[in-house]
């Protein structure tokens, strides 16, 4: 397999031709900011926290599905990347309802790190505040739409980690929601293997087991890696 | 003309209300009224969301007593889980709320209130508060705050922060006691004792110089409520509801918390979003009773502790049977701040609360549960419906500072009428710093009773008989 030679933030980077921008700038060791992107699962550019500049090119790409292309000088934390990311949470804040300080993910939550670590100290748009459901239907799990990014982790990972296609996405634009089966409630679902892969896979307050109670829903992502590297790699690394 | 004074901010309390004193034609003092302003409706948005969230969600209702919040919130939970809690896990949930009383009471008494009576009513009012105190009693005013501190860190050594603590859950509590957070709270208890102690001896001394205070600050005959054990011991946690009449007799014992809606009435008054609970078999507003420290201490056979019995005893001199006055809600705030850490002395002792079972595991087996616990201010009061899967389907909190209501207005009334003899338009600054002082006695926290959102502030109002606002103050 060719070699490509690019460089990222002004470092010079050798990467695989079949790699994504994420993966060679994460090989470098230069941190490029995620949401939807979750290791084992391909990817479908959703969030857009991930753009980045590339010079000659007009417009942003998403580093999690661009591949490198030889010659390349990419940008990934410029003034505009940063102003752009953060409005980008801003708009995830705003369109439902993710009150940190009663969540059940608070202090283990993806979309709470993302707003610390890229400097979203407030909201300029209106809040949505729309009135949604929560699911605790399953007997062992509970889906919150309320704290719901729409990123599509959890449906990925039920189709191409754990084979169910339980979990899917309805409706259009801000009338998205994801459901199980036909839109039925989650603990009438007859496809549903009760694995618990989705809710591992969550970066919010959406999936969480059953009873746990504010800042009490940790998740060791580390099992969905596993799986999938003993599964591809057959390699059983712990 | 008859006319209406209104006090608008009240200041020194936790929320934010205004005060009217309705006068008549000869500018007597024909009624007043005490309207709590702010609305929140905690009730309504918590429809919806899942049980286990309840107990992290209430206590954002309050800054002041979130613990009483949370824990009468789990205990709400733990009647729709249908478990008896471990031990360790009750004894733990106890102890927090003991320094929950500490605190509480601290800031009330030192903070919020001994300005009034300790640097003297005519004192201005930009120096008449804690910063006012330290000038002139330092030593006072750091013991004072070095109280609230110790219940302060009571709560933070078991939840894991002073405030808004994630830490009682349905079914029990989250994290347990470790051997080094016993010892802190040990080491604490000589001088939390020794401060609680000079303060009592203070306040006596107050108590001499003011009787006229003690006569009009809200003495009047009520009801009381409160919790009581068993042995009709002072109860803060467990137990069930005991009303006592103003003579102290015993009208209604051993009504348990779930059957609160057989003895308490909520009215509603068009003038303020706090509710106005009142004793459902004399009807409203003849109902009217009083919660919190004065009405626990008349509630309650006895503390329980020997300090606090036998300050117990001196506090009952001070009324035939019960004791009447709001102004010794002070004093009976002192007295159960003594009671407070003689228990907690006693607790950690106690080779259970380091126990590591601390959480009982069940689903919904109940679709509806009462919990009640007593905050710093009275009766705490959370009743959840849940659906079969375990998401809020309805929400009524009953809190101190609204039962307490009636008995406000009945407070700022006496006050007024005593102060105010027909004057003639202006509100006299005197009446209007005791008129606060009198809605002071019950430590109202406005953020709590109307779920409210909180500022500190007194407005007062005077309005003509048809209405129009001839005068107004504001702090």
């Amino acid at each position: 397999m060719a070699a490509k030679t690019l460089t990222i933030d002004g470092q010079m980077v050798g990467a695989a031709e079949d790699q994504t921008i994420l993966e060679a700038a994460r090989d470098a060791g230069i941190h490029i900011p995620t949401l939807c992107h979750l290791e084992g699962v391909q990817d479908v550019g959703a969030c857009r926290l991930c753009l980045v500049e590339v010079t000659g090119i007009n417009k942003l790409l998403p580093a999690c599905v661009t591949k490198v292309t030889e010659g390349w000088e990419v940008r990934t934390s410029s003034e505009r990347l940063q102003r752009y990311r953060r409005m980008v949470l801003e708009l995830l804040f705003a369109e439902r309802n993710h009150v940190c300080a009663v969540c059940v993910a608070n202090g283990h939550c993806e979309l709470q790190n993302l707003a610390v670590s890229l400097g979203m100290d407030h909201v300029r748009f209106d809040y949505q505040h729309p009135r949604l459901d929560v699911d605790l239907s399953h007997r062992l799990f509970g889906m919150d739409h309320n704290r719901c990014v729409l990123c599509t982790r959890c449906v990925r990972t039920c189709w191409y980690i754990e084979g169910a296609g339980t979990l899917n996405v309805a409706g259009r634009g801000e009338k998205s929601k994801i459901i199980t089966d036909l839109n039925a409630p989650w603990g009438d679902s007859t496809t549903c293997t009760s694995c618990g892969k989705c809710v591992m896979a969550c970066p919010t307050g959406a999936l969480f087991y059953r009873g746990v109670t504010v800042a009490e829903m940790e998740r060791d992502r580390g099992h969905l890696e596993y799986i999938v590297t003993a599964r591809e790699k057959k390699q059983w690394i712990v | 003309m008859a006319r209406r004074v209104v006090i608008d901010p009240v200041t020194r309390i936790e929320g934010h209300a205004k005060i009217s004193i309705f006068l008549d034609d000869a500018g007597n003092v024909a009624d007043a009224k005490f309207h709590v302003v702010e609305f929140r409706g905690f009730e309504k948005f918590c429809e919806g969301r899942p049980l286990g969230e309840m107990p992290g969600i209430t206590p954002r209702i309050c800054g002041i007593c979130p613990v009483s919040h949370h824990l009468a919130s789990a205990k709400a939970c733990d009647a729709i889980l249908a478990v008896r809690i471990p031990p360790t896990a009750a004894k733990l949930r106890r102890l927090m709320n003991l320094g929950q009383i500490v605190q509480s009471h601290a800031l009330s008494f030192f903070h919020l209130s001994s300005p009034d009576f300790l640097l003297g009513w005519e004192t201005p009012p930009a120096s008449r508060n804690v910063f006012g105190l330290a000038a002139r009693n330092p030593d006072l005013a750091r013991a004072g705050i070095r109280l609230r501190q110790f219940g302060q860190e009571v709560i933070e050594i078991l939840g894991g922060r002073k405030i808004h603590p994630a830490w009682a859950v349905p079914g029990g509590v989250r994290e347990p006691l470790t051997e080094e957070g016993r010892a802190r709270i040990k080491a604490w208890l000589p001088e939390a004792l020794a401060s609680t102690q000079a303060a009592i001896q203070l306040f006596r001394d107050v108590l001499q110089k003011h009787e006229r205070e003690t006569q009009v600050f809200g003495n009047f005959p009520s009801l009381f409520m409160g919790l009581a054990n068993d042995d009709g011991l002072w109860e803060h946690y467990d137990g069930h509801f005991r009303f006592v009449d103003a003579s102290g007799n015993v009208i209604a014992d051993h009504v348990e918390v779930s059957r609160y809606r057989e003895v308490i009435g909520e009215a509603v008054e068009s003038d303020s979003y706090l509710k106005s609970p009142f004793y459902k078999p004399m009807g409203y507003p003849d109902g009217l009773y009083r919660v919190g420290p004065l009405a626990r201490l008349n509630v309650c056979r006895r503390m329980g502790t020997p300090l606090a019995d036998a300050e117990l005893e001196r506090f009952r001199r001070h009324g035939r049977g019960a004791v009447n006055s709001s102004f010794l809600y002070h004093y009976a705030r002192l007295i159960e701040i003594l009671g407070a850490v003689e228990r907690i002395g006693q607790m950690v002792e106690d080779a259970d609360l380091l126990g590591s079972h601390l959480r009982a595991d069940a689903g919904i087996n109940n679709l509806e549960g009462v919990g009640a616990s007593e905050a710093p201010r009275g009766t705490l009061l959370h009743h959840y419906h849940v659906s079969e899967e375990g998401l809020i389907r309805g929400v009524n909190l009953i809190i101190a500072t609204g039962q307490n209501n009636l008995a406000m207005n009945r407070t700022v009334a006496q006050i007024a009428r005593h102060y105010i003899q027909a004057t003639t338009g202006e509100i006299p600054e005197p009446m209007l710093n005791r008129v606060e002082a009198g809605i002071r006695c019950y430590d109202p926290c406005l953020s709590c009773s109307t779920h409210a959102d909180g500022r500190l502030a007194l407005e007062f109002e005077l309005v003509a008989a048809d209405g129009r606002i001839i005068a107004h103050a504001a702090r």
